[in-house]
Parts: C-alpha cells; sequence; structure tokens
C-alpha cells in the first residue's frame, strides 16, 4: 500500500546548445528517473530551450552553507602570485 | 553591552536588510526574517494556484474554437499556463513549504488566486479579451517582478516573461478581428471589452492608499512598484491598443492627464472585488470544487507511480 504523495522533488539542469554549460533551470516532482526526465522536458523545453537535459534527486544535492560564506570563498587576495599580472615578462617579449 | 543582548532574530534582521539594500539577492539557504518568509510564501503560492486555476476558464474552449490554428494556439497557451504554476509552486518550495501543503491550503482557502478567474468566459470574444486584457495586466505585474529580491521568485518571473507576451498578442489578434468582422462580431468584441476592463484593473489589487501588505513589501524589495503605479502602465499602454482596432473603454471618466503623462480612470468598484474576494464572485464554487476533484480523481495515478517506483527499486 502506497500513500498520496505528490512524489520526490528534482532539480533539472539544461544545456542550452551544444558546448554550453548546463544551468539550473527549476525543478519538478516525479516517482522515479524516467518521469523526472519527461517532466523536465515538458516543463522547461517547450520552445527548444535545451539540447540536453540532467536530472538530480534535490535530496543528493550537497550545497554550502551561507553562514561560510567568508571563509569558504575567502578570496586569497594575498596570493597575488596566482595571477598572471603577478610576473614579470622580459622586455620584447610577446604574450603567448 | 547592549549589543549582547540583541537576539538571533534582531541579528538576522540586521544582517538581511543590509543585503536587502546592497541590492544582493536572497536565496534559499540565507537567513530570513519570518515575515519575509511569510510574505512571499503568500504571494508565491497565490500566483501559483492563479496560474493553474486560469487554465479552467480558458480549457472550456478548446473544443468550441473556431479554427484549427485557434484551437492549437489555445492548448499551447493553457499549457504555458500550467508550466508557469509549476515554475511557481517550485519557487515556493524553496521555502520550506511542500507542494501538498500548498495544494491543502488552496483546498481549504487558506490561500487564495487571482480574482480575475472568478468571472465566466461566454463567447469567444472573451478568449480574446483574457489574452489581451488578462494576461496584459499578469505581464505588466510580471514584469516588475523580474526584480524582486528573493532569487528563485525573480528567475521564474524571468522565465514566465519570456513565454507571457506570444498570450498577449494572440489575445489582442483576436480581438482585431473580430473589430475587423462583422456587426455581430465587433459587438461582441466591444461586450467582452465592457465585462472584462473593469475586473483587469482590479487585479493590481486596492489603491496604494488602502494596500494591506505593502509597507514591509516594499521595505524587503519583494514588490517594486506600486499597484497604482502598475495599473496606470497597463491602462497607458491598453488604451492605446484598443484606440487602434475601434474598441470603446467601458468608463466615461477616462481622461488623458497631460500634467503627469497618464490616463485617469473613474472609480472602481471595490464593493464587487472584495465581494467577489470573499467567495462571492460567479464562478468562486465551480473552480474550487473542479480543481479538488481533479486532483482526487488524480490520486490513483500518484499512487501508481510511487508503487511501480517501489516495485522497480525491489528488482534491482
Amino acid at each position: 500500500m502506497t500513500t498520496d504523495t505528490q512524489l520526490e522533488l528534482w532539480e533539472v539542469f539544461m544545456q542550452s546548445k551544444p558546448g554550453a554549460n548546463y544551468i539550473h533551470a527549476g525543478s519538478v516532482h516525479a516517482s522515479d528517473k524516467s518521469m523526472a526526465l519527461q517532466n523536465a522536458r515538458d516543463t522547461y523545453s517547450r520552445r527548444g530551450e535545451g539540447t540536453s537535459i540532467w536530472v538530480v534527486p534535490a535530496n543528493a544535492i550537497v550545497a554550502s552553507n551561507p553562514d561560510d560564506n567568508d571563509l569558504f570563498f575567502d578570496p586569497a587576495n594575498d596570493k597575488v602570485y596566482r595571477h598572471p599580472t603577478f610576473y614579470v615578462m622580459p622586455k620584447d617579449a610577446k604574450a603567448i | 553591552m547592549e549589543n549582547k543582548e540583541q537576539t538571533v532574530e534582531e541579528e538576522i534582521l540586521i544582517n538581511f536588510e543590509k543585503k536587502i539594500e546592497n541590492g544582493d539577492s536572497i536565496e534559499p539557504k540565507d537567513k530570513m526574517p519570518d515575515g519575509y518568509r511569510r510574505h512571499l510564501i503568500r504571494q508565491i503560492s497565490q500566483h501559483a494556484h492563479s496560474e493553474v486555476i486560469g487554465m479552467q476558464p480558458e480549457s472550456n474552449w478548446i473544443t468550441r474554437a473556431p479554427t484549427l490554428r485557434a484551437k492549437q494556439i489555445l492548448l499551447a497557451k493553457i499549457q504555458d499556463e500550467g508550466g508557469h504554476g509549476l515554475y511557481l509552486y517550485g519557487a515556493a518550495e524553496t521555502l520550506g513549504i511542500s507542494r501538498s501543503e500548498l495544494i491543502e491550503q488552496l483546498h481549504t482557502g487558506k490561500a487564495k488566486y487571482s480574482n480575475i478567474f472568478n468571472y465566466p468566459v461566454l463567447t469567444w470574444a472573451d478568449i480574446g479579451a483574457i489574452g489581451w486584457l488578462v494576461d496584459g495586466a499578469a505581464i505588466v505585474n510580471q514584469v516588475s517582478l523580474q526584480r524582486t529580491s528573493y532569487g528563485p521568485y525573480s528567475r521564474a518571473m524571468v522565465r514566465i516573461c519570456k513565454e507571457e507576451s506570444f498570450h498577449q498578442r494572440q489575445g489582442y489578434e483576436i480581438m482585431a478581428k473580430m473589430m475587423a468582422g462583422t456587426k455581430e462580431q465587433q459587438e461582441m468584441a466591444q461586450d467582452a471589452m465592457n465585462r472584462w476592463w473593469w475586473p483587469s484593473l482590479m487585479m493590481f489589487g486596492p489603491h496604494d492608499s488602502s494596500s494591506p501588505h505593502s509597507g514591509n513589501a516594499f521595505k524587503w524589495k519583494i514588490k517594486r512598484h506600486s499597484n497604482d503605479e502598475l495599473r496606470h502602465k497597463f491602462i497607458d499602454k491598453t488604451v492605446q491598443q484598443a484606440q487602434v482596432i475601434g474598441l470603446k473603454i467601458p468608463d466615461k471618466d477616462l481622461k488623458w492627464n497631460e500634467k503627469n503623462g497618464h490616463y485617469e480612470h473613474g472609480a472602481i468598484n471595490w464593493y464587487e472585488f472584495h465581494k467577489v474576494i470573499a467567495g462571492n464572485g460567479p464562478c468562486n464554487k465551480q473552480r474550487m470544487e473542479h480543481h479538488i476533484k481533479v486532483h482526487n480523481e488524480g490520486k490513483w495515478v500518484r499512487e501508481a507511480a510511487e508503487a511501480h517506483r517501489l516495485k522497480k527499486e525491489r528488482q534491482n
């Protein structure tokens, strides 16, 4: 016996054209992965918005905590040697 | 030290308002005041319910569309409305409320949907008037909401606005065709205009001077333009479109104000507005009964989908 639920939550990622990054489009509800894919197509690609879709169970996504942002995303500005402008190019040498 | 007595809630509020002031968008995992969360759940769910309930008055005309072209367009439009409902339910769910709770709130009357869908759709011209006026009014509101402070809501609005302009144009096309047709068709179009104009103006909500939810909504940048500002924007654009095809605006007090560059409209019947909100519009009962019936009839489908998943899991 199963109970009446609104099915599981899935997150949808879409690639707009071959070679592009997959970008979060939104979410859908579905009982399994094939239904999730079908629902994602119907919901987020009615006008050729994508050429490829990923669906991921929402509870499988691990997200960073905004409270840790200062530490977690420390820009490391003291490590200037990470940037090309730190280096001195010999006179007359051309950039590659 | 006074600072030490600052409660957790106060600290959350201060940091939150600093972000809002900077123009940062708020994301689901960010700390936010309860009032902000509650306001958004109420507003986004009302918006989602409106999209879904809005499918009913139009779907009634699919089998009676005058041409195959009109039928295809209407089907695509109604499918879009369903999609828009889903984008918005998804945005509401990021605030920690479940889809089941959202639907339950609709069925018990705790959550509202736009008043406009409690009016009947009597003729094919009404389908034109809905696309042109109702979707036109919705677009003006939604364009403004693209810059709302809550990230998931804003992103849903951007997506919806891209799709919605076809809805307004197809409605206007129906009206323009009828106004270029026979005398009977012209009268039918004008009749639809007369019935839909005022309820469309009411879609923007009470006047700014008596809007109950506006205070924090502006401060927290949920709302970016006031009800009256948006209503004026809609009127200015729509009056011009009506004139082009020869439709009369059913407002004898409508006049152009040269000083501020806007039209001024006559008095809105707020008694009717509150009556319909309270559940006494022409179709409130019918809309809700239909939604509950279809929800209950779909129960076995959801249960079968779950049973199918469980069966496959056992096989693996």
